[in-house]
């Protein structure tokens, strides 16, 4: 960690407001605020609901702020008393400038030497009123909005907003439709994976796993381009089935992906899996067990680590996902080097998963049939003009959705992803909530690090795989 | 006069204009989606390297050119404004993708609209998210302002 990116704070939360200076002494206090280029303007902390951002010394902060932040509310195997004196303490600022916070998640840390005493995750850093925003889009639309959320996973997000939007409708799609987003939702938890793959390495010291995560990810990145047009934020699953074909020689691409990525894969489990530092630093770091995730409401691979077998592809299946073989790896222990292997395994279970649907693959329509829903093939807009005036009502006034309300929930990468929908019989939604797994994942943070060394934050921030659009949305 | 054999001459400002273009270090400033394509713009696959530009420093101190990718939150802005003061002098900034550029599709009450309503920028880069190619087009854009001199403000 550089020290120009992290600020030390030791600043109280009182505020000057905006008068002159009373005496050279607060004169001289204001000047170490300004050097140090912490302290919050005042309006801001004033204006946040839900109090001051910063963490308060011991002293003033509540037993419960301290219960929290110290990750002792759930479980508590490991109530301890300060060892040092307070002073002796020092409160840390992390972010949201910094490279190993996956994104712009910002961190307080109390330290009591090199030991995490007690963490404050502050989010919003990347609030970007997506869910507001889905308000104000058709239900045609809402996948352009939803994608960008969790940008490493587009495809479940699409997926997950369309299937919702789909309950509501009642629709049924045909067996092409569906085939086509298990294959591209599973090839997108490839991708995602990698991505985690590349920033664990790389948090960890091993830089070259940057360089070997992203080279097999160019890969799917490709295919995911020929076939949707862009390399992230698709928009290609829709409601009512997907935007577009698969393109010519899809096949090859499939098959090439499901060759080449586990030849990678084996040689990250070479690079990796039996390295003693890589073991040294994961092992018995960051545990979580089963219990601590029912209460913070982790699920995805950090539940599996811990043991528990839960699944929502196994135990609430969708899009016909449930007629394709694969398993679901577990661990045993919870602990970053669990969650690594977990990970690592899904990856080749999610590739099975690709190569059976390519080699089952439906013909016919990869949209709905129900004209009400999807627009007028290109050619017949040519031909009639009846063709002509459906697509573009489709596409200016959208569909008018039956009044409801509809909670999806699909195994994201991240674990389980939701959408509630409700609909008031208009062509908008009437209100999109998101349920995010790494919001969930976030707020355990201070289970996860504290009394754990400083080092090994970032390992810990990294094997949970935080994506903060998708936390803060 | 003909000048002799075996000097060249020069102003000091291309010179130093000639150093600077090839040696631009980015600060990490990702933000969101963009800093992905950021990232495989900087990997083995698209080579950044190949343009002087694979350092990316995680202290500002150390960079001379912000690459904001990806969305702007009212939050993250003094945030980045922080960051920009930081650098030192001769600074240049690229707004990558379309958030950062104009708030691209989020209207609404969360997002700057438009990074250059905090800190100047010198090169806007089109697409949700730009690929690596249209990134790399926008260095090389900023390379040649900065050799002829066009972006440099001291």
């Amino acid at each position: 960690m550089s020290e120009d990116t992290s600020t030390q704070d030791t600043t109280t939360e009182e505020t000057s407001g905006e008068t002159a200076p009373a005496s050279e002494s607060e004169r001289r206090r204001l000047q170490e605020i300004w050097a140090a280029g912490t302290e919050e303007p005042a309006w801001v902390t004033a204006a946040t609901a839900e109090g001051a951002q910063l963490m308060l010394p011991r002293d003033q902060a509540s037993p419960v702020e301290v219960a929290e932040e110290g990750g002792t509310l759930v479980n508590d195997d490991r109530l301890y008393e300060l060892e040092a004196a307070e002073e002796e303490t020092t409160i840390l600022n992390m972010g949201p400038q910094h490279p190993s916070t996956h994104g712009v998640l910002r961190l307080q840390l109390e330290l009591e030497g090199e030991i995490v005493r007690r963490v404050k995750p502050v989010i919003g850093y990347l609030h970007t009123g997506m869910e507001k925003t889905g308000e104000t889009l058709t239900f045609l639309q809402g996948p352009t909005n939803v994608t960008r959320m969790d940008y490493l996973a587009p495809f479940h997000n699409e997926l997950c907003f369309s299937l919702a939007t789909e309950a509501l409708l009642g629709i049924d799609l045909p067996p092409r439709a569906l085939a086509i987003r298990v294959l591209m939702t599973e090839l997108n938890r490839v991708s995602s994976h990698l991505t985690w793959v590349a920033t664990q390495g790389m948090d960890l010291g091993a830089v070259s796993m940057m360089i070997y995560g992203i080279r097999e990810r160019e890969l799917l990145l490709a295919f995911f381009e020929k076939t949707t047009g862009l390399r992230m934020n698709h928009n290609y699953i829709r409601p009512g089935g997907v935007a577009a074909d698969l393109p010519d020689g899809w096949q090859e691409d499939v098959a090439e992906i499901v060759e080449a990525i586990p030849k990678g894969l084996d040689d990250y489990h070479d690079l990796l899996t039996h390295n003693p530092i890589f073991l040294g630093r994961t092992e018995g770091v960051g545990v979580i067990t089963a219990q601590e995730c029912f209460a913070y409401g982790i699920t995805g691979p950090p539940l599996r680590a811990a043991g528990v077998d839960w699944d929502l592809r196994k135990t609430q299946p969708y899009s016909g996902i449930e007629h394709y073989d694969f398993e679901v790896p577990l661990g045993q222990h919870g602990d970053v080097y669990n969650r690594y292997l977990v990970r690592m395994e899904e990856m080749r279970q999610s590739l099975r998963i690709a190569a059976q649907v390519a080699e089952s693959m439906p013909d016919g329509d990869y949209r709905s049939e129900d004209l009400k829903v999807t627009p007028p093939p290109r050619k017949r807009i040519d031909e009639s003009m009846e063709a002509l005036i459906h697509h573009f009502k489709i596409f200016t006034e959208g569909f008018k959705v039956p009044a409801g309300e509809h909670y999806q929930a699909i195994e994201g990468p991240r674990g389980e992803l939701g959408h509630y929908v409700v609909s008031v019989g208009d062509a908008k939604p009437w209100r999109l909530h998101c349920r995010t797994p790494s919001f969930a994942a976030i707020q355990a943070l201070p289970t996860l690090m504290a009394d754990q060394l400083i080092a090994d934050s970032v390992a810990i921030i990294a094997s949970i795989d935080p994506v903060l659009g998708d936390v803060d949305r | 006069m003909a000048e002799p054999p075996g000097f060249l001459t020069t102003t000091i400002n291309s010179i130093a204009n000639w150093a600077r273009y090839q040696s631009s270090w980015g600060a990490t400033f990702g933000l969101a989606c963009c800093a992905i394509e950021m990232m495989h713009t900087g990997a083995a696959h698209n080579d950044l390297a190949r343009f002087g530009m694979e350092v990316f420093r995680a202290s500002p101190r150390q960079a001379d050119l912000m690459i904001v990718a990806g969305r702007v939150s009212q939050k993250m802005a003094p945030v980045l404004r922080q960051v920009y003061d930081q650098m030192p002098e001769p600074k240049w900034v690229i707004s990558m993708g379309a958030c950062a550029s104009t708030g691209g599709m989020f209207n609404n009450y969360a997002l700057v609209q438009g990074v250059d309503q905090v800190v100047p920028v010198d090169v806007y880069v089109p697409g949700c998210p730009p690929g690596p190619q249209s990134l790399m087009h926008a260095i090389l854009t900023l390379h040649e302002g900065i050799k002829s001199g066009e972006f440099v403000h001291v």
